[in-house]
């Protein structure tokens, strides 16, 4: 009788649960539709428009013909030296821009950490102000910081978007933005040591350096690696920034000077919208092996 | 002694749960033993002064050039105003400039952050706490598909989606500005983890008990304990679709459709090249254009300041 009860109630328990997570499942589904209409769709687009090629006969006023082509996109975009040369720019740019952002990020989260809090939390404000402004109209600022006409630097004689500084007056326009941000997350790493470590660290007569780097900043090793590589990822996909100082100084920055823009060009100037979508893909690739060796060194970092 | 380590304690949890009540909290449960003791301080505040100053110039330098003329903005000092106080007539101008559509980007750009975010933040948590909750089938692909999204950089996506998206008319249409920002995967993971810790299994079930059903649980109960997550990604989406730029200007076609980043970047690039000068309109235009994000970022200061937020997920 007993054992009986109990199979009615297990048999009965489990179509239960499974009902339960049935209808739980539903507050997912909005989401997993729209994910995979907006972001598998396209990558499924992706793949099979960068095997295609529209060509128009004639002069151009033809009907534009489709042809299969394999892998020539693919192909053409890993032979294309205008690409190379512009992921070489936002490389070298990288190589430079992102560890000093990092750096100068982790000496303003360790002050306001080594700050008293009333200071800490007056100067955090002021801080997080350029993360605040909205990156074009940061870029905006920093443009007619950088034009003759109105730029309060006209007495050092710096032409800032000369082909040689137009780098260095990007980066510097980058670090200042990207300032408040990855502080903000590394500041958080900083909130999670706790406090008997860095007490008994002082009694044992550790300096307020040695503090910040034998215990502090091993703590934000994997909240800088988490900033370090949104911030290249962001940087090798550099747009809006070349874009906006083209439209000052379009002598200097060229239409494809980095891939994204090059991308965008192919894709909605010359109407190559393939084989953009073949250079995207090599992009996306590259962009992965890049994510997987920040993280690679991470891992090596944190044994 | 004890008080440090309970706030050290409390300040880890209170990063993933501070709830709206105890604002307060998060200001005080900061840890303090990490300040610097003796003459380290005054090297800490000349660094931190020296910081805040290259942080600030260049907002101060915005502010002194509204204040100023088409004229005087070119022969005086860039850091203090000149004699004459323009603020008023490059308002003005502003306003009025090419018929007021200053006007109608800055609302474009203010109903549909809102709209987009709003949206974002009602799927994702729903989704984030399906997933958390919930050990329903396809679960572990959904969690699969959301971790390779990471490493799917934007660039790839916008090509194929205006093939896609001109397909299904969605090119020039205030839709292709909403819809494909609210399934934001990030934003369902950020969901996910905090639901897992935020909503007890054991109060769920309570509400089982008592016979509440799936749908009341999350409509009366869960989504109380999510407040953090929601406010923390309408924020997050609210400042990002502001700001966003290549979106627009890649779908939008009709200016009137446009967003202000994209109006304010059409008048810097004509403002060289024209016989009218823009250079007032245009800097005045990207004051105003901070003003809401400032405002919205610092009324919810709480749901970013810490850090933890986003800092959480690695």
């Amino acid at each position: 009788m007993s054992s009986s009860t109990s199979t009615v109630t297990r048999s009965k328990g489990l179509s239960w649960r499974t009902l339960q997570a049935m209808k739980g499942s539903t507050f997912a589904l909005p989401f997993v539709g729209g994910f995979i209409f907006f972001v598998f769709i396209p990558i499924g687009i992706a793949l099979v428009e960068s095997l295609y090629a529209e060509k128009k006969s004639g002069l151009g006023l033809g009907k534009a013909t489709r042809s299969f082509v394999g892998f020539d996109n693919i192909a053409q975009a890993l032979q294309d030296t205008t690409f190379w040369t512009g992921l070489g720019r936002v490389a070298v740019y990288a190589i430079i821009v992102v560890p000093l952002t990092q750096g100068l990020s982790m000496l303003m989260a360790l002050l306001i950490d080594a700050a008293s809090r009333k200071t800490a939390n007056r100067f955090r404000v002021l801080l997080l102000l350029p993360y605040m402004t909205p990156g074009i109209v940061s870029t905006i600022i920093w443009i007619y910081l950088y034009s003759p006409a109105t730029s309060p630097f006209k007495g050092l004689g710096v032409n800032f978007f000369d082909s040689n500084m137009v780098w260095v007056s990007m980066g510097q326009m980058a670090i200042w933005a990207g300032l408040g941000f990855n502080m903000l997350i590394q500041y958080g790493s900083l909130q999670s040591i706790p406090g008997e470590i860095i007490e008994a660290a002082r009694l044992d007569g550790a300096s307020e350096l040695r503090i910040a780097w034998s215990i502090k900043i091993p703590y934000m090793i994997s909240a800088v690696s988490l900033t370090t590589m949104f911030n290249i990822i962001g940087v090798l996909q550099l747009f809006n920034e070349p874009y906006f100082f083209r439209s000052i100084s379009p002598q200097t920055i060229t239409k494809d000077f980095t891939p994204a823009m090059q991308i965008y060009n192919e894709a909605f100037q010359a109407g190559n919208l393939n084989y953009a979508t073949a250079l995207s893909l090599v992009l996306a690739v590259i962009l992965g092996l890049a994510s997987a060796c920040v993280y690679a060194i991470q891992n090596k970092v944190d044994k | 002694m004890s008080t440090t380590m309970s706030n050290a304690v409390t300040k880890t949890k209170s990063g993933l749960f501070h709830h709206g009540k105890r604002g307060g909290d998060i200001e005080t449960a900061e840890s303090t033993a990490g300040q610097a003791k003796g003459a380290a301080k005054y090297t800490v505040l000349a660094v931190l002064i020296f910081l805040a100053f290259y942080a600030v110039a260049p907002l101060w330098w915005l502010i002194v050039a509204i204040t100023k003329s088409t004229q005087t903005i070119y022969t005086t000092n860039g850091l203090w105003f000149a004699g004459k106080f323009n603020l008023f007539q490059n308002l003005h101008d502003l306003f009025t400039y090419q018929d007021g559509i200053y006007s109608t980007w800055l609302w474009n750009t203010i109903w549909l952050s809102s709209v987009t975010s709003a949206g974002a933040m009602v799927v994702t948590v729903a989704a984030g706490y399906a997933l958390a909750k919930y050990k329903f089938f396809g679960r572990g692909a959904i969690m699969t598909g959301i971790i390779i999204s990471f490493i799917i950089p934007g660039s790839l996506l916008t090509v194929p989606s205006f093939l896609l998206f001109n397909k299904v008319g969605l090119y020039d249409n205030w839709w292709v500005m909403i819809l494909p920002a609210m399934f934001t995967p990030f934003d369902t993971y950020l969901a996910k983890v905090y639901a897992e810790s935020a909503v007890p299994d054991e109060l769920m079930e309570a509400a089982r008990i008592d016979g509440a059903g799936e749908y009341r649980i999350f409509t009366t109960i869960s989504w109380r304990l999510m407040v953090t997550p929601a406010a923390t990604i309408f924020l997050l989406h609210f400042v990002q679709s502001w700001n966003s730029f290549m979106w627009p200007m890649i779908f939008l076609k009709d200016y009137h459709k446009w967003t202000v980043m994209l109006g304010l970047q059409s008048w810097l690039a004509r403002g060289t090249d024209s016989q009218y000068d823009l250079t007032m309109i245009v800097l005045t235009g990207a004051f105003i254009s901070m003003i809401p994000v400032i405002i919205l970022m610092i009324a919810m200061q709480r749901y970013w300041k810490s850090g933890m937020t986003v800092g959480s997920l690695k």
